[in-house]
């Protein structure tokens, strides 16, 4: 071992197969936006991609649509969580909150908006339930509630999706400011509950939130599937369009979905600048109020109020779930029956077939993903511990960058690359595709636990006369079992989400449990769906049961490496 | 004018067969070199039936033919076209990625006019022979485009509306009626968002009963502002009465199907004249849907898959093409509980038993006989579809 050791290379392997795809696909994408495409037959420059984007009907309406979007379901979901642990950290229903974070965080955000639309719909379930006894219909209403002009179903469908997430980045950040102390000291000096957390913690929390923050704005901007399912599409959302575009059989519409996707790019950016220039007004406003003193006036509302929104998004994402597993086994359910009047397998026993593929496909592709991707971040990680260098924020940066940089920008280029190279539709190009998107979260969630292991450990092995490499098998990945694991079901189930990725590189010919929901989404059949989301919710829970029940069987005669609580 | 008009017409259909190298072998060959490949098969799959359709038809083949499917599902045809036109691009002319498309209409036509199609070779196909091209026009006909046996027809398709009797005791019998009945049932009707089939559809109908001179239809899209006028106008009548005041549209048949049988909507539309009686079937429509088609007749077409240029397993889709135009893969995709999509065939010319299996088929609570069905009216013209489609795009989906 030393300076010629193979881990020290780990890194820089790491970042080109997560950082490649991206910058080759940007500059894929780049080139035909400006007319220049030799495999299309055109090797000159020109702004004509331009011009027909901004001559294309509604494109003005999708931008500011997507641009909303993005904007709102951040602010809304930011504002929910901070206000909620502000007024609740440390109580009980803090503890059962939490709790209930980690089903609705490892279904994917489709499955989450398919439930939506089941339940808010004017036939959902909620129609069905209060009708005709409440509301007097015995006909659905001919309201426009899911799919409506102005995105407000998108924006809810995001919303209940993205609170569970920051909330979770939240409890992160707390653990690492002594965020209980720093509270505690500030109630001692008067101040109410949410004032005191607010004050004089959230402005520590806040740095170490940011990058998620950003991620959930840059998602929400650029999201397709969930669009599909909740956007209008009188136009859809701009990078539902470029999809479209990009489908054409007229090539020329590559070009136009190439220039889309450069200004899908800067809508992004646009958006990050605008939350950038907010946190300055909130920064000078919020000193202000912290000087001023105030011990916090509203504190009961606002708790009272932050709890009745988290409760009212919990409530809809679990409801909306549990009506799609209704409807995978309802037979013949019409309106305004509160519960299916006969019930049937038909949804299943006929999809068998495309379930089972759907399901190989999902959990290869998935286990094949977050393997590597917990290999390499082992590997950085050991890297680090072993040489001493750790990650700075910039290194932490280019983690984001795949979850800043809006899919639909790279793709593009990224399938080009594909077609060029033989590999569309390679089940290997599909994982390493979603390599990229499960890799940041597979370090994300291990680098914690992964840096806090005490080195002594190792330190007295190796005094006993131990390798390294023994060192690292015998003591260390044992006692860190159960984060890896933990880490190994979250790139899984980031994996099972992913539908633009499998739909670029699979080539439409490698079909996983997301891209077969969303191919029925805007169709029929609720039972199919049903099915399909059914799945989508089993396979994160085997995946964290088998994380929660491995250790535990494997480490049933090492009663030191047991969890007491 | 006319005559010049036909003469390039029909230089251009023989374009394909230059370009082509000849199918000189025998259908044993055909049968012998499928063996063990593996056909992927591009078509719709925004049906769960349908697509069980395919995967019965996929499971025929591989038992009989050592062939396999599979189903690359589409949510629009034209994907699968803009991945062989990008293959093209690309230099790839041989081992392409797609091997079967369930193609007409305008993605036929384009796909033709680039030489993009294999063929012709359908005529090579033994189950071709039963194929009723004398009174089944569009069988040989696409859209108005010849099919110069490069694509084989495997379903007849006619543009039907569904109504609940529950609710709409009188059907109207006209485009026109179809807006007094708004009028007075705001909020019940609505048509998948174009470019959805079904919508395009449902435009194109529309026209053919609005437009003055329904015969320039029939000809490449011309005047295209006089003669689509009617439509706007009418269009811009209908939309505020409609579901969602048409703001919302559901984005393709299937859609438009649950809308019905949760009561949503009254009235819906189907390519098939035998989908009601399907869905009453399968407990996914109320079993007082009807089935209706305006008095002036209704637009006709057929369903064909062809292959592509470069498809890679060129003889397993021949052979999987050839099954689907075999009688018992054609009686079984007529019967209603399955698919209910009628038959491409001559009935009449089949051997005894395979004429009885049809004769036996259930027509359905829903569904309308042959008599009833009407006239059949024409496609228009491909090239009227992209300008329907890009002005009502403009219209209607640009925001407000």
């Amino acid at each position: 071992m030393g300076a010629s050791s193979p881990l020290r290379w780990v890194p820089v392997v790491t970042l080109l197969l997560l950082l490649g795809p991206v910058v080759a696909g940007l500059l894929g994408t780049v080139l035909p936006a400006f007319g220049y495409l030799p495999a299309l037959g055109r090797a000159t420059f020109s702004l004509e991609p331009w011009q027909a984007l901004f001559a294309a009907p509604g494109v003005a309406e999708s931008i500011r649509l997507s641009f909303v979007t993005g904007l709102a379901v951040t602010v809304v979901s930011f504002t929910v969580v901070i206000l909620f642990v502000a007024g609740w950290h440390g109580t009980r229903s803090f503890a059962r909150v939490q709790k209930l974070l980690s089903p609705l965080l490892s279904v994917p955000h489709v499955t989450v908006a398919f439930g939506l639309a089941f339940l808010l719909a004017p036939s959902g379930w909620i129609f069905r339930l209060t009708s005709p006894w409440l509301t007097g219909y015995d006909r659905p209403p001919d309201l426009i509630i899911v799919q409506d002009p102005d995105g407000l179903a998108l924006i809810a469908g995001l919303v209940v999706k993205e609170i569970p997430f920051l909330f979770l980045m939240t409890l992160a950040a707390i653990g690492q400011v002594d965020a209980a102390r720093v509270r505690t000291l500030a109630r001692t000096l008067g101040y109410g509950a949410t004032a005191a957390w607010l004050k004089a913690v959230f402005p520590l929390v806040y740095r170490q939130i940011r990058l998620p923050v950003l991620a959930v704005l840059a998602f929400a901007a650029s999201v397709v599937d969930v669009s599909v399912v909740l956007a209008p599409s009188t136009p859809p959302p701009l990078a539902v369009q470029l999809v479209r575009w990009f489908n054409d059989p007229d090539l020329a519409q590559r070009f136009v979905a190439s220039a889309g996707a450069l200004v899908q790019l800067g809508l992004v950016v646009a958006a990050i600048a605008i939350w950038w220039l907010g946190e300055r007004v909130v920064a000078c406003l919020g000193r202000t109020w912290i000087r001023a003193g105030s011990r916090g006036l509203w504190d009961l509302p606002l708790r009272v109020a932050a709890a009745a929104a988290l409760t009212m998004s919990f409530l809809a994402a679990f409801l909306g779930l549990a009506s799609m597993a209704l409807w995978s086994i309802a037979g013949r359910w019409r309106f305004p029956d509160p519960v299916p009047s006969q019930l049937s397998l038909n949804a299943w026993t006929d999809n068998a077939d495309r379930l089972a593929t759907a399901t190989m496909n999902t959990a290869t592709i998935g286990i094949a993903a977050a393997l590597v991707g917990l290999a390499l971040t082992v590997g950085c990680l050991e890297n680090e511990a072993r040489f001493g260098k750790r990650a700075t924020n910039k290194a932490l940066l280019l983690l984001y960058v795949p979850l800043l940089v809006p899919q639909i920008a790279f793709l593009f280029g990224t399938q080009i690359l594909l077609v060029m190279s033989d590999l569309d539709g390679a089940w290997i190009a599909v994982a390493w595709a979603h390599l990229v998107f499960v890799l940041p979260y597979v370090f994300l969630s291990l680098a914690d636990p992964y840096r806090a292991w005490d080195e002594r450990y190792a330190r007295a092995a190796l005094c006993l006369g131990a390798s390294p490499l023994r060192v690292f098998y015998r003591v260390k990945l044992p006692m860190l079992l159960r984060p890896i694991l933990i880490a190994t079901a979250v790139g899984f189930t980031v994996s099972m989400g992913q539908y633009l990725p499998t739909l670029f590189a699979g080539a439409g010919r490698l079909n996983t449990l997301t891209t077969e929901a969303v191919s029925l989404a805007s169709g029929a059949d609720r039972r199919a769906i049903g099915a399909y989301a059914l799945l989508q919710m089993t396979l994160p829970f085997v995946a964290f049961g088998l994380a929660a029940a491995a250790p535990a069987w494997l480490f049933r005669n090492r009663r030191g490496l047991r969890v007491t609580a | 004018m006319r005559i010049l008009i036909a003469a390039l017409a029909s230089i251009l259909a023989l374009a394909p067969l230059a370009s082509t190298q000849a199918v000189a072998q025998g259908w044993d060959d055909v049968v012998a070199k499928a063996k063990g490949q593996t056909v992927f098969w591009n078509a719709w799959g925004g049906d769960a039936r349908i697509n069980s359709y395919i995967a019965w038809a996929g499971d025929q083949v591989q038992a009989h033919y050592g062939v396999t499917v599979q189903h690359v599902k589409l949510s629009d045809t034209s994907e699968a076209v803009a991945r062989v036109v990008a293959e093209k691009a690309a230099g790839r002319t041989d081992g392409g990625s797609v091997d079967l498309i369930w193609i007409n209409g305008e993605n036929f036509a384009a796909m033709k006019r680039n030489n993009l199609l294999f063929g012709p070779w359908t005529a090579d196909a033994p189950n071709y022979r039963f194929v009723d091209t004398e009174k089944k026009k569009t069988t040989t006909v696409d859209f108005t485009v010849p099919v110069d046996h490069l694509e084989a027809p495997w379903g007849m398709a006619q543009f039907v509306f569904m109504h609940d009797t529950a609710h709409v005791k009188t059907p109207p019998t006209s485009i026109l009626g179809l807006l007094e009945w708004a009028k007075n049932n705001p909020g019940r009707f609505t048509y998948p968002q174009p470019p959805n089939f079904l919508g395009t559809t449902f435009l194109k109908q529309a026209l053919i009963e609005l437009v003055v001179n329904p015969a320039v239809l029939q000809a490449p899209a011309a005047d295209i502002q006089e003669n689509t006028a009617p439509l706007w106008a009418y269009l811009d009548a209908l939309h505020p009465l409609m579901w969602r005041r048409g703001e919302v549209f559901p984005q393709n048949g299937p859609a438009l199907q649950r809308l019905l049988d949760d009561g949503e909507v009254a009235i819906a539309l189907s390519f098939q004249p035998a989908e009601a009686s399907g869905l009453i079937a399968q407990g996914k429509l109320p079993d007082t849907v009807r089935t209706f088609v305006l008095n002036n007749g209704a637009i006709g077409n057929t369903n064909f898959v062809a292959i592509p240029f470069n498809a890679k397993a060129r003889e397993g889709a021949m052979i999987l093409a050839n099954f689907l135009m075999s009688p018992e893969a054609q009686a079984h995709k007529q019967n209603p509980e399955v698919w209910g999509s009628f038959t491409v065939l001559d009935v009449e010319r089949l051997p005894e038993d395979a004429k009885a299996t049809f004769q036996n088929l259930k027509l359905g609570v829903a569904t309308l006989s042959l008599g009833e069905l009407g006239i059949i009216q024409l496609e228009p013209h491909p090239s009227w579809v992209a300008s329907l489609e890009a002005e009502w795009a403009k219209r209607y989906a640009s925001g407000k």
